[in-house]
């Protein structure tokens, strides 16, 4: 056994029972309906593979639109006003929903919590795989949208009523805005059957001696965006239903007495901003879902490749769950202009600037850990300091906002397009890419190109910055958002040239994906192979094999007796100590 | 991994909450990595885990759902015929007498899926017994719970159809005005979600014939217990708002 080259172990690592579901054989139960987490969280990472680039593809397609509006297209011929509303109605549905929310904590999270806490599978592994499928028929759902008469919808991401309550509203919001809500009503549903898988293994499932304070912070983010969700989804999908009742059945919840070309429609006494309540109930929480299993890998990576324990573990810790606490409190922030009291205005101003101080906490501690850290810059490094350096960025933004006087001017300009894109569109994007190059060698068993990863990282940085910094400039001289057409006013049409600057970023950008993306691939068959701890890191994925046997482990349970990153202990053997290394050192 | 002999003294270990070397760090998780495999009562506080996290989005869902009645109750609307705002809130009349039947139906069947509980505990308390030869425990001729309660759980529903009927009958539809949409939300959402724990039920009902283990069949009745008892609960509620809060 096993034990028994370990000296002092022989109280750990003892043989115990292997995983309850034995290895499935036959390509259908091992690939497609797989009931093992690791299949099931590669899934979720290819899909939102795809939805990424079917997102990218939609906001070039805008990009070229709005320097070139009289360009024909191939197939698509020249973009019409509508069109382009069309665009960035599943742009944003797309990359918030089938990305945002999927890779981070469907892709990874699935994979990595269970073995970093060292369970065999998740709590309820059918669940598990209903949940995938589920989440697959609401991308299939949405995509179809684009296919039906009238084409995709056109009210934006946030689908504000009475636009996306009435039939007759645009083209688009026929079948296809019933699509959209139907495809987020299962999103809903998928979404809610993964947090409670993950909630359920996070509290119940976690191996002998791992405490919850000795849970990676990744496991931490998991978790509290798990919370997130449960409590968020439910809201939007009481949305959801109200919005297809008014659209369908006639129901006033959202749509008062109005007339659409000259016809009275028969709603009366609804209410626009409910909708706007009960969205935004759930659209904060949302982004917070989107950026906290960032923040995790951050603080994994950064610790792990600075060679020292993350600074103030415990503080991130109550970061973590005091941003999520806050993130629900503070909603109204996206609604300073819908003509609410200013009272209720300076209240959710107070929380959201509140919600700043966790945020910077974490942000310091990072920066903590860097300070005095042997660094290793290898690429996961690279895209981790590089969401520190995103996440300020689009952070420093969100006070900015968060005043309902400066909310004022800015708001629905692209002042909050540039925010929110450098915090959800590039930092999240960012904690995946350094998942990704993170976590390859493990789950594949390959390294990646680290000069591909290079070329990747600093021309994806530089180019990020280029496309949404200027964002900032543009919305400050009230350029608004979701204008099609730029040429016809005057102080609009002199920002174009900024415009085609972006523009030609956005290609830039863009077209260095495809190196990702041949990386990605290439490495998964060509990649030299790895060892099972290539980045000699502590948490319990280094510490089974490469790639992981079905049950995690090879059916021994590992016994815990160590914090999460410690790196460089005094009087420790090597730089790191491993989770399941004896208690014999001086450590947390 | 190197091997940790002679180099490493043992000092003063902080091995964390585990506490100290001499035995194996306590407290660690749920289940001590034991994966799903392991004791009956483990399995049994994980299906209750899980079923109390899957109740808080549906009572979200809910939550939401009363919000928006309670302010849309006091929304005033823009009235063309008087050019001024007005409210336009107008209270549905319920059946109350037929939905106070459906209540007491569901109370009754949170009763005997209690009862069904209790059985199936008894049974598996007693099958170590029942397998000696000889022993006969009397005549055990009990009412079939389970099947019971979702007879009552179809008879709510029956209930909840001819409550619709009768709103029908009295001019409310869906649409007719923002108090009976509320009712037909409230009323409809909750039926939902009941059909839903009476697939439970079924599923419950039919698994000693697909060759469920007793064990199995215990923890999924009892996740369905209180899943139905949740229901009973959301339902007077639901019943109690549109009721006084009119």
């Amino acid at each position: 056994m096993a034990g028994g080259e370990r000296g002092g172990e022989t109280i750990a690592m003892v043989a115990q029972d292997a995983h309850a579901h034995s290895a499935p054989q036959g390509f259908i139960r091992k690939y497609i309906f797989s009931l093992d987490h690791k299949v099931i969280g590669i899934q979720y990472y290819f899909l939102a593979l795809a939805a990424v680039f079917v997102g990218m593809f939609l906001s070039l397609l805008m990009r070229i639109h709005l320097v070139w509006p009289g360009v024909n297209l191939p197939i698509m011929g020249e973009i019409k006003p509508e069109t382009y509303l069309s665009l960035l109605t599943m742009h944003g549905t797309i990359m918030v929903f089938f990305v945002l929310t999927t890779a981070p904590q469907g892709g990874f999270g699935n994979y990595f919590l269970p073995i970093q806490i060292g369970a065999p599978d998740m709590a309820f592994p059918v669940l598990n795989m209903l949940s995938f499928w589920t989440t697959f028929v609401a991308f299939v759902v949405m995509i179809a949208a684009f296919f039906v008469t009238g084409g995709a919808p056109l009210h934006g991401w946030t689908g504000y009523a009475p636009l996306s309550a009435l039939q007759s509203a645009g083209p688009g919001e026929q079948l296809g805005a019933d699509l959209w809500i139907a495809s987020i009503a299962i999103f809903c549903l998928a979404s809610l059957m993964g947090a409670l898988n993950f909630i359920t293994t996070t509290l119940d499932l976690r191996a002998k001696g791992m405490t919850m304070m000795r849970m990676p912070l990744t496991v931490w983010s998991w978790f509290i965006t798990a919370i997130l969700g449960l409590l968020a989804f439910g809201v939007l999908l009481s949305a959801g239903i109200l919005l297809l009742l008014d659209r369908n059945l006639g129901t006033s919840f959202y749509v008062p007495l109005v007339v659409v070309n000259g016809q009275v429609m028969g709603h009366k006494g609804g209410s626009p901003i409910l909708w706007q309540h009960l969205f935004w109930f759930f659209g904060h929480p949302e982004v917070y879902i989107a950026i906290l299993p960032g923040m995790g890998v951050a603080s994994q990576i950064l610790s792990t490749f600075s060679r020292k324990p993350i600074f103030g573990y415990r503080a991130m810790v109550y970061a973590i769950m005091a941003i999520g606490i806050l993130g629900f409190m503070v909603w109204g922030h996206h609604m300073f202009m819908s003509g609410m009291s200013p009272y209720s205005a300076f209240a959710f101003s107070l929380m959201t600037m509140a919600i700043g101080v966790p945020s910077a906490i974490k942000t310091f501690n990072w920066l903590g850990t860097l300070h005095g850290g042997r660094i290793r810059f290898a690429t996961p490094m690279l895209f981790a300091i590089g969401f520190v350096s995103l996440f300020v960025s689009g952070g420093l933004s969100g006070p900015f906002l968060a005043q309902p006087v400066l909310d004022i001017p800015l708001h629905d300009t692209y002042f909050v397009v540039g925010h929110f894109h450098l915090i959800m569109g590039v930092a999240a994007i960012f904690g995946i890419f350094a998942a990704t190059y993170y976590w390859f060698p493990k789950m594949f068993g390959r390294m990646m190109s680290e000069s591909m990863g290079r070329i990747h990282f600093w021309i994806t940085f530089i180019g990020t910055y280029a496309i949404f910094m200027p964002m900032h400039y543009l919305g400050l001289a009230g350029h608004p958002r979701r204008y099609s057409q730029l040429t016809e006013l005057a102080y609009l049409h002199d920002l174009i040239p900024l415009q085609k600057f972006m523009t030609y970023a956005a290609f830039f950008t863009i077209g260095v994906q495809l190196v990702f993306l041949f990386n990605l691939f290439w490495s998964m068959f060509k990649g030299p192979k790895a060892s099972d701890n290539p980045w000699e890191a502590t948490t319990l994925e280094w510490t089974t094999a490469t790639p992981p046997p079905h049950d995690n482990f090879g059916g021994k349970t590992p016994v815990v007796h160590h914090g999460p990153y410690e790196y460089s202990v005094p009087g420790a053997p090597r730089d790191y100590t491993m989770q399941t290394d004896p208690a014999t050192v001086a450590t947390h | 991994m190197s091997t940790l002999s002679s180099t490493i003294t043992i000092g003063k270990p902080h091995a964390g909450r585990g506490g100290d070397d001499v035995r194996p760090p306590s407290g660690g998780g749920g289940d001590d990595g034991r994966g799903n495999a392991g004791d009956y009562s483990r399995r049994l506080r994980r299906a209750r885990l899980g079923i109390v996290v899957a109740i808080t989005p549906i009572v979200m869902l809910f939550v939401s759902f009363t919000s928006a009645y309670i302010v849309r109750q006091g929304l005033p609307t823009y009235d063309e015929a008087t050019t001024s705002y007005v409210r336009d809130w107008l209270a549905v009349s319920l059946p109350s007498g037929l939905l106070m039947i459906n209540t007491v139906l569901l109370v009754l069947s949170s009763i005997t899926i209690e009862l069904a509980r209790r059985q199936l505990n008894r049974q598996a308390a007693l099958a170590p017994i029942q397998t000696i030869p000889g022993v006969s425990l009397g005549n055990e001729r009990t009412l079939p719970w389970l099947n019971v309660t979702a007879v009552l759980g179809i008879g709510f529903l029956a209930g909840q159809f001819l409550a619709w009927r009768t709103l029908g009958d009295r001019g409310f539809f869906v649409a007719t005005s923002p108090s009976s949409s509320f009712v037909y939300l409230l009323t409809a959402s909750h039926a939902v979600h009941l059909a839903g724990g009476l697939l439970a039920l079924a599923y419950a009902v039919v698994a000693p014939f697909l060759g469920k283990t007793l064990e199995f069949r215990r923890i999924l009745v009892d996740v369905t217990v209180w899943y139905w008892h949740f229901m009973a609960v959301l339902w007077i509620y639901i019943f109690a708002l549109l009721e006084l809060a009119r």
